[in-house]
C-alpha cells in the first residue's frame, strides 16, 4: 500500500472541463507550452451545469484521488446560466462532503476562461499539490476484491 | 373529557364523510390504526362510511404527501405520454396535512407533481409525533401490547408492566426542533393553529457533528450507515422521491452498486440526501420508517442548514419563491471556488 507522503506517488485527478471555456483554456495552456502536472485527466463536458454529484462521486468511487470541476466564469456561460445553477449545487455538495468526512481538497471547483491558459496550468498545479498532501483517496474507492463473489 | 387527539379524530371523520358524501372529493387520504400498537397506516377512504375508520394520534409518522401524486394519478383516465391531457375537471382528493406535510405539498405543486386545484388540504397543527424507537427504549425493549394516549402522557402496557411516559420525552427529534408546526396551505382547518415555534438551537445535532475533526466525522458517518440493509424504505417513504427511475436502480450507468458494500451504501446515502437539498422539510419520515434505526435525517438536516445559510431559504413556505437549486443569483457565495479571479467577481 502506498504511503501517500511518498514523493514518487502521483495522484490521479479527474478534471471535468466545460467545452466552451475551461477545455479551451486547457488547450491554450498546451499550445502556449505552460507546464502542468500530468496527474490531471481531462473529461470534456458540454457545460459545468452538466456535472452532477453522481459524476463526481463516480470518479472517486472508480479510484480517482481528486476531482477538479471547472466552468466558465459567472456571467460568461455559453448557455447563459449553466454555471450559475451549477455553482449552487457545488456549494452544497462541497459542504456536504466535508460534513461526512471527505477531506476538503479532494473535490475542487474553479472557473477558467478560454483565454486563461496560464491560469489553468496554475490551478492544475495547485490541485495536484492539494491532493498530494492528502495522499491517495481511500474513503469512497470501491475495492473490487472486497466484494463477495 | 375527550383528549385533543380524540377531538381531532372526530372532526376528521365528520369532515371526510361530508366531503365524500357531497362528492367534493373522490377519496380522502388519512390514517387508520395499524395491526400493532403505536403503528398507524395510511388509509384512503373512498366511501362516506369508510371515514369512520380514520384515526388520529401521535403515531402518524409517515408523510401523507408521499402518496398524493400516485393517488391523484389513479383517478385520471389512462393515457400515453404524448396524448393530450384529459378534458374537464378531474376528481379531487382530500388529504390531511400538518406543517411539514403541507410544505411538502407546496414543493410538489412547485415541481408539478400535484395540481393544487385537485387537492382539498385539511390542515392540522402538529403537536409532534412520537418516535417508536424512543418509546421502546423507555420500556426497555419489552413488547408493548397497548398504548393509551392522553394529551401529555402515554400509558404503555405490556405483559407484566404498565408505565406512564411523558409524551414530549418520546417525541421525534425533528418534531422537537420543528419551527413550523402549522400547515402552510389548507382549505379546511381542524383544531387551532399553534403559531411559529422559537427554537434557538434547531441545528444543534448538526453543529455537534460539525465540531468533530474530519476523521471523526468520517467514522461517525461510516458507523451511522454501517447497519444499512439497503431496503430503500427511506427513499420510498420520502415525498421528494418520485423519479420514475431512481439513481439506485439505474444500471447504465450504474451509479451505485446493489450490494451492501460499504462504499455503495455510503454513495447511496450521500446521493439520497443530496437529492433532497433545498426540498427537504425535515418531516422525519425516512428516519421513522428505517428498520435499522439509521439517523439519516442528520444528513438532510445538514443540507437544510446550508441552504438556509447560503441562500436564506426554507422549502415549502410559499408557492412563489422558487426552489433554491432551480434558480440562482449573480452574487451567490462562491468562496469555495479555487483561486478567485477578480474578473468574474464584480459581474
Amino acid at each position: 500500500m502506498e504511503t501517500g507522503k511518498n514523493s514518487d506517488w502521483e495522484p490521479k485527478i479527474i478534471a471535468f472541463l466545460c467545452n466552451w471555456c475551461s477545455y479551451a483554456g486547457a488547450d491554450l495552456a498546451g499550445v502556449s507550452r505552460y507546464q502542468y502536472p500530468p496527474s490531471i485527466r481531462i473529461v470534456r463536458v458540454p457545460c459545468s451545469g452538466r456535472i452532477s454529484a453522481n459524476l463526481i462521486l463516480d470518479a472517486l468511487r472508480s479510484g480517482a484521488d481528486g476531482v477538479l470541476v471547472s466552468g466558465c466564469h459567472p456571467g460568461d456561460c455559453h448557455y447563459i446560466s449553466g454555471n450559475l445553477y451549477a455553482r449552487r449545487r457545488f456549494a452544497l455538495l462541497e459542504r456536504f462532503l466535508e460534513f461526512i468526512g471527505i477531506e476538503p481538497g479532494r473535490v475542487n471547483f474553479t472557473w477558467i476562461s478560454a483565454s486563461e491558459g496560464e491560469q489553468f496550468a496554475k490551478v492544475a498545479q495547485e490541485v495536484t499539490e492539494r491532493v498530494k498532501r492528502l495522499g491517495p483517496a481511500r474513503k469512497l474507492v470501491k475495492e473490487i476484491e472486497s466484494c463477495p463473489a | 373529557m375527550p383528549s385533543i387527539n380524540e377531538k381531532i379524530t372526530e372532526e376528521i371523520r365528520k369532515l371526510a364523510s361530508s366531503l365524500l358524501d357531497s362528492g367534493t372529493v373522490a377519496a380522502f387520504l388519512g390514517f387508520t390504526k395499524g395491526t400493532l400498537p403505536g403503528r398507524m397506516q395510511p388509509f384512503v377512504a373512498r366511501k362516506p362510511e369508510d371515514a369512520q375508520k380514520l384515526h388520529w394520534n401521535s403515531f402518524c409518522v409517515v408523510n401523507l404527501a408521499n402518496y398524493l401524486p400516485a393517488l391523484l394519478k389513479s383517478f385520471e383516465p389512462p393515457r400515453r405520454p404524448n396524448d393530450p391531457p384529459p378534458e374537464g375537471p378531474l376528481p379531487k382528493v382530500g388529504v390531511l396535512a400538518t406543517g411539514c406535510w403541507s410544505r411538502n405539498m407546496v414543493v410538489q405543486i412547485q415541481e408539478n407533481q400535484i395540481d393544487r386545484d385537485r387537492v382539498v388540504i385539511v390542515g392540522i397543527s402538529s403537536r409532534g409525533m412520537v418516535d417508536r424507537k424512543k418509546l421502546l427504549e423507555k420500556v426497555g425493549g419489552r413488547e408493548i401490547t397497548s398504548i393509551d394516549e392522553d394529551d401529555h402522557s402515554l400509558t404503555v402496557t405490556g405483559q407484566g408492566f404498565e408505565e406512564k411516559i411523558n409524551r414530549w420525552d418520546v417525541v421525534r427529534d425533528n418534531c422537537q426542533t420543528c419551527v413550523h408546526p402549522d400547515p402552510v396551505i389548507y382549505d379546511e382547518l381542524i383544531g387551532e393553529l399553534g403559531g411559529e415555534r422559537k427554537i434557538p438551537d434547531r441545528f444543534r445535532q448538526v453543529d455537534e457533528i460539525e465540531a468533530l475533526s474530519i476523521d471523526e466525522r468520517w467514522s461517525w458517518f461510516q458507523n451511522e450507515i454501517s447497519s444499512c440493509i439497503r431496503c430503500y424504505a427511506c427513499r420510498n417513504a420520502c415525498p421528494l422521491c418520485y423519479c420514475p427511475t431512481c439513481f439506485v436502480d439505474d444500471s447504465r450507468p450504474q451509479w451505485v452498486g446493489k450490494s451492501i458494500d460499504k462504499v455503495d451504501t455510503a454513495l447511496f446515502h450521500i446521493l439520497r440526501a443530496y437529492h433532497c437539498a433545498g426540498r427537504c422539510t425535515d418531516c422525519g419520515s425516512c428516519e421513522s420508517v428505517c428498520p435499522m434505526g439509521i439517523r439519516m435525517r442528520l444528513f438532510t438536516k445538514k443540507l437544510q442548514k446550508d441552504v438556509l445559510e447560503l441562500y436564506d431559504f426554507e422549502p415549502g413556505l410559499d408557492l412563489e419563491t422558487p426552489l433554491p437549486l432551480s434558480t440562482y443569483r449573480m452574487d451567490d457565495p462562491q468562496d469555495f471556488i479555487l483561486t478567485h479571479i477578480k474578473k468574474g467577481e464584480e459581474k
